[in-house]
């Protein structure tokens, strides 16, 4: 399409705002974190005199650090396999013809709506083991009064298992996301691939692993990455149920950050731990976000 | 052909099967709030948690909504207005600058827009702490600008009912503390995922229509109000629900913008609610609840959009 100069010229004046803002907002915005972080800023008065990479090399030798980013591990791994892993089971279930599709599907879904702040509170209250007094409550006592008594378990006060009980709740609220992605991508495979593969005498199994699985793989990508996302930077969960823990044993970079530069007022500090989880991201989604734009171009 | 049957039969039994353990697995905190916020207060102890209510009772949402009889804390009802005060006009400021963007992006792409637009979309994921601390600083400078703006509307005199009307439109200025500060950063870090939905939306749109209209001598902005912007409420719907959504459920920027409780948005104002040893279980279950109806009557009543909204954050377009 041949866009004369002056239609040209008022596109880019529609777009500069955004320019701008992205300039100043995002980019500006983390190259003067990136800055505060080599930088000795470590009260309320900004101080930009350059120390290098000090910082980092007190965050890396600073207990809580470490064991944030053990938990930052462990609780990515186990989200991305209990979201990605029931997600995929629960489409499959759905994309059964089975009756009252839209309803469970809602069911599944809904939790996407909340805010996790709501879903903290809950949570804490449905995994609290209950104290000497009250007896065992929420699901502990779930489990005693269908007779499973043997599950009960500390859930995130204690330290062994921290950060693992706020996967369950993480898991509750975007399963049902992942759910639905999948399940349009099954939509959109045509029926005649699975006729074709069942007349030449594929079992059902054996349909979902050869052929579904391996075209959803794109859905899979793009679960993984927004997932991903999700639990490196994941803060309002773990403020709202269970904070940073016996031990940090449910601590999270993000909360640390928070910590560190807005109620310790170390601002040199915190910029690092922000710089960290930046880079932790980046490395996520910036190939995937040149993937896609090297589509874009082709298309 | 007996047996097959027979299997199949067994496999739907076992498919609702398993959906219905999921779905109880899906209800159960539902259910946990419900029951114990509608339970009277004689009822609620943690020891019959899962007891239905033998009598209904307002009261955990009363006090979850006005705060405690004697004062010991403070109610949701400010903060659940402020939220809407914030979420609506925010979702609808960073709508209308998503569609521009879109529009320019999938109509009139410029040398270098494609990475332009990968750029700003990077946006969408980077974990905002990376930009709380200038962000702030920012903030608190633009309110030297704004704060005498604030003062001498909040020293107008209205007579009677009218006098709330200053300081109700005083809050809307941009500033550190105030909801227009939150309405300014939530605007601008929703410009990306704003900018991406409009922008498939209306590349799914025919360039023909756009040519067209060029045809008839109609320029970028004719097109744009005349063809494109009549037929963008399915998106525009997209957008705001999306929007609305997750300012409404924001907690970070609320946190860090808004120090003042009354000022603060209603999952800042939850979150203090439930940490605090003097509120009862109940009653922080109630003012979840309240927290959440807004965006629960969203997803009730226009679950499409919700999931189109979903569809499009997955970035596959």
């Amino acid at each position: 399409m041949r866009h004369s100069k002056r239609e040209r010229a008022i596109a880019i004046l529609l777009i500069s705002p955004t320019l701008v803002a992205m300039i100043i907002f995002i980019y500006g915005f983390i190259g003067f974190t990136g800055y505060s972080s080599l930088s000795n800023w470590r009260t309320l008065k900004p101080d930009f005199t350059f120390v290098g990479f000090s910082n980092y090399l007190t965050l890396f030798r600073n207990q809580r650090f470490v064991i944030d980013m053990r938990n930052t591990f462990t609780f990515t791994t186990l989200f991305l396999l209990s979201s990605i892993l029931l997600g995929f089971f629960l489409a499959v279930l759905l994309d059964q013809k089975i009756k009252g599709e839209s309803i469970f599907r809602n069911i599944f879904l809904f939790p996407m709506a909340l805010s996790y702040i709501v879903t903290g509170v809950v949570w804490r209250w449905l995994l609290s083991p209950g104290t000497q007094i009250t007896g065992p409550v929420g699901v502990n006592m779930l489990f005693d009064m269908v007779g499973l008594g043997f599950l009960k378990s500390g859930w995130f006060t204690d330290p062994s298992i921290g950060i693992r009980a706020v996967v369950i709740a993480a898991t509750w609220q975007t399963t049902g996301y992942i759910m639905a992605l999948y399940l349009a991508g099954m939509r959109a495979i045509p029926v005649e691939l699975r006729e074709a593969a069942r007349v030449d005498g594929a079992s059902e199994l054996q349909i979902y692993l050869r052929i579904i699985i391996p075209l959803l793989s794109p859905i899979t990508l793009s679960a993984v990455i927004i997932l991903g996302h999700i639990s490196l930077k994941i803060f309002d969960l773990v403020v709202s149920m269970t904070g940073p823990g016996t031990g940090f044993s449910t601590d999270v970079p993000a909360l640390f950050m928070f910590d560190t530069t807005f109620r310790g007022n170390r601002f040199a500090q915190g910029a690092s731990i922000a710089m960290v989880l930046l880079v932790l991201v980046a490395v996520l989604v910036v190939p995937y976000l040149i993937m896609s734009n090297k589509k874009e171009v082709e298309r | 052909m007996k047996i097959a049957s027979k299997s199949i039969q067994v496999s739907k039994i076992l498919t609702y099967l398993f959906l219905v353990i999921a779905s109880a697995f899906f209800l159960l905190p539902i259910f946990l709030l419900l029951n114990t916020s509608l339970k009277s207060y004689e009822n609620v102890a943690l020891a019959s948690m899962w007891d239905l209510p033998r009598d209904l009772g307002l009261d955990s949402f009363a006090q979850a909504w006005q705060g405690s009889p004697s004062g010991a804390f403070r109610g949701l009802r400010e903060n659940f207005l402020n939220s809407l005060y914030l979420a609506i006009p925010a979702a609808m400021l960073s709508a209308f600058i998503g569609s521009i963007n879109g529009y320019i992006f999938s109509k009139w792409k410029f040398k270098g827009s494609n990475v332009v637009f990968a750029l700003l979309l990077f946006g969408m994921f980077i974990p905002y702490q990376s930009v709380l601390i200038p962000l702030v600083q920012s903030l608190q400078l633009l309110s030297r600008i704004t704060s005498p703006i604030i003062s001498s509307i909040n020293n107008l005199n209205f007579p009677g009912f009218l006098s709330g009307i200053p300081a109700f439109i005083a809050q809307f200025v941009p500033s550190y503390g105030t909801i227009g500060g939150l309405i300014l950063v939530h605007v601008i870090y929703g410009i990306p995922i704003a900018t991406l939905v409009f922008k498939n939306y209306y590349t799914e749109i025919p360039t023909d229509l756009v040519e067209a209209g060029m045809m008839d001598g109609a320029g970028i902005l004719g097109i744009y109000l005349h063809i494109l912007f009549p037929i963008s409420v399915p998106g525009f719907v997209v957008v705001l629900i999306w929007q609305f959504t997750s300012i409404w459920n924001d907690f970070l920027f609320g946190v860090i913008v808004t120090p003042n409780p009354r000022v603060q948005p209603v999952t800042v104002a939850l979150n203090n609610l439930a940490g605090s040893y003097i509120v009862e279980w109940n009653v922080q279950m109630a003012g979840s609840l309240i927290a959440a109806v807004p965006t629960m009557l969203i997803f009730i009543f226009l679950s499409r959009y919700f999931l189109r909204g979903l569809m499009a954050g997955s970035l596959k377009g």
